[in-house]
């Protein structure tokens, strides 16, 4: 089954009222590829990967992990395959009622109190990954900084070596130098640990340092997709307009 | 169709179409406590946010409980004796004391105190972690909500609301006995042996099985409106109001229902 895709997207509608957000996706992501989803604010890019986990059932089409049918499971056939993801909120959603140690460990303990010493060191091994250091451990996520929440989600993403992780703007909200750190880290997940990764992001450097493929979404559907070298020579109106950053063109 | 009828239709289709929306709110209400019961009967439990929430709920209300259940106890045997004595029947004090704490006051009261605390509390927690998606977050994590955060809160109400309401009584009674004692000139030893005598196990038996009611549904509504808010800051807002006051109108709606089926 070398050529099952990781994850298949086949024409994926989803509608909020009467504004279909999603209108038709087609995506194929394979084993160990680092794809990069980019598009305008609110062209549906968060809800697409909130489809692929299940938290937004789909209209209509089809979404498969390794073959599965994701649409055809029950809640329990859900929650293992969901053992599969790690996922970094647009939002970073840390739980602020707990200490930073105990978000970056959930997956692991799943809310219950268990091997704490173990478990902060855990969270402390993470928590280096992406540049913070063990004097966070204690903090709740209302004391951190946005970039260090942001930092602390992605901690608690990766923490259980997930095979798929989707990072939703992982450089947003970040300085030039911390964003490299992250770009880094992904094409470390992705080229050592064979992470299969989907990044949505607005940073085109980030894009080109971390993706093999990139994918455009616009007006509900994928207008074009192709590998990363091709972002600047697409021949794709709406990603030259895009990637320059014109005012002008075709979308508006 | 004449123009005169326009508006009875009118007002008739929107009587209907609150009608319609009452039914549609009480169906949604149902399927969530159904949802989180069946889940809750599955492992995996989590004691500790049992706990967690049975002090949230049951000791940390309990001051303000206590000062509610003692100025009540004190006022009643105040009105009680004022009436009273108009018909020479002053005598009369400890029992309506105790059968008005015991039956009404106690567990409505303290219902409606909790629910002013505990309701808003919780929509406004579980709407906040809505909106900034660590419901989602949780979710992904695998970790079912229903289990870990509702289930706790709906039991924890279950057992510390009927338990509170019985340390609301006594400290009631004790309320009424301090004023009737100290103030109306009661005897001490008679007064609480009217109240003993008054005092019986099928009263105490109906205000925990009201009062369990009332712990559902301030968990329950708390739980709901959270867990449905959407629309950022304002959205919880919105939510907070409604917990409390859907839970006010359950608590005094199934007070009334059981009262006069008690009675009837
Ligand atoms: N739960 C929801 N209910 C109603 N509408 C929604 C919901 N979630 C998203 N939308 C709508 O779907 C559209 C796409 O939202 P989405 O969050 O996917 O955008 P996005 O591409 O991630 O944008 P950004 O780059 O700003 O994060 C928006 O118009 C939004 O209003
Ligand atoms: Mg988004």
């Amino acid at each position: 089954m070398a050529d099952t895709p990781k994850i298949l997207l086949e024409g994926v509608r989803k509608a909020f009222g009467g504004n279909a957000v999603l209108d038709g996706v087609d995506l194929a992501i394979e084993r160990g590829e680092s794809m990069v989803i980019i598009g305008q604010s609110g062209s549906g890019k968060s809800v697409m990967l909130k489809c692929i986990l299940g938290l937004i059932r789909p209209d209509r089409g089809a979404i498969r992990v390794d073959g599965e049918d994701l649409m055809a499971m029950s809640a329990r056939e859900l929650e293992t395959a969901r053992a599969k993801f790690g996922m970094l909120f647009q939002g970073s959603a840390l739980f602020d009622s707990l200490p930073i140690w105990r978000n970056v460990t959930f997956a692991l303990t799943q809310g219950r109190l268990r091997d704490s010493a173990k478990m902060r060191k855990i969270a402390a091994e993470n928590l280096e990954r992406v540049g913070l250091g063990s004097e966070v451990l204690d903090l709740r996520p209302s004391e951190l900084s946005g970039g260090m929440q942001k930092r602390v989600a992605l901690a608690r993403a990766i923490a259980p070596r997930p095979e798929i992780i989707f990072f939703d703007e992982p450089t947003t909200g970040l300085d030039p130098i911390r964003a490299d750190v992250i770009n880094d880290l992904i094409v470390e997940l992705v080229e050592e640990l064979g992470v299969t990764a989907l990044t949505i992001t607005h940073d085109m450097a980030s894009a080109r340092k971390i993706a093999h493929r990139v994918a455009m979404l616009y007006q509900g559907r994928i207008v074009w997709s192709g590998p990363r070298d091709r972002l600047y020579d697409s021949g794709n109106p709406y990603v030259d307009q895009f990637v320059q950053g014109r005012a002008e063109g075709p979308i508006r | 169709m004449s123009a005169t009828l326009q508006p009875v239709i009118g007002f008739f289709g929107s009587i209907g179409r609150l009608f319609i929306a009452a039914l549609a709110a009480i169906g949604r209400v149902t399927v969530f406590a159904a949802t989180t019961i069946s889940r809750a009967v599955r492992p995996p439990y989590y004691p500790s946010r049992l706990f967690e929430q049975l002090m949230q709920i049951g000791w940390f209300s309990l001051p303000v409980v206590g000062m509610t259940a003692i100025f009540s106890g004190a006022a009643l045997a105040q009105q009680t004796f004022t009436a009273g004595s108009r018909f020479n029947a002053t005598s009369t004090v400890p029992a309506i004391v105790v059968l008005g704490i015991v039956r009404e006051l106690g567990p409505v009261l303290v219902g409606l105190m909790v629910a002013g605390r505990v309701s808003s509390a919780m929509a406004a927690e579980l709407g906040t972690m809505r909106v900034t998606e660590q419901l989602d977050a949780l979710t992904t994590l695998r970790t079912d909500p229903y289990r870990y955060l509702i289930a706790p809160r709906l039991f924890a109400a279950l057992i510390a609301i009927p338990l509170m309401v019985l340390v609301a009584n006594a400290i009631g009674i004790f309320g009424g006995y301090f004023v009737a004692v100290y103030k109306l000139g009661f005897n001490a030893v008679g007064y609480l042996d009217t109240t003993r005598q008054y005092l019986t196990a099928t009263d105490l038996q109906m205000a925990l099985v009201k009062s369990a009611f009332f712990g559902f549904f301030i968990a329950l509504m708390g739980c709901y409106h959270g867990f449905r808010a959407q629309g950022g800051a304002a959205g919880v807002g919105r939510a907070t109001t409604d917990a409390v006051v859907s839970a006010f109108i359950l608590i005094l709606l199934s007070n009334m229902i059981i009262t006069l089926m008690a009675f009837g």
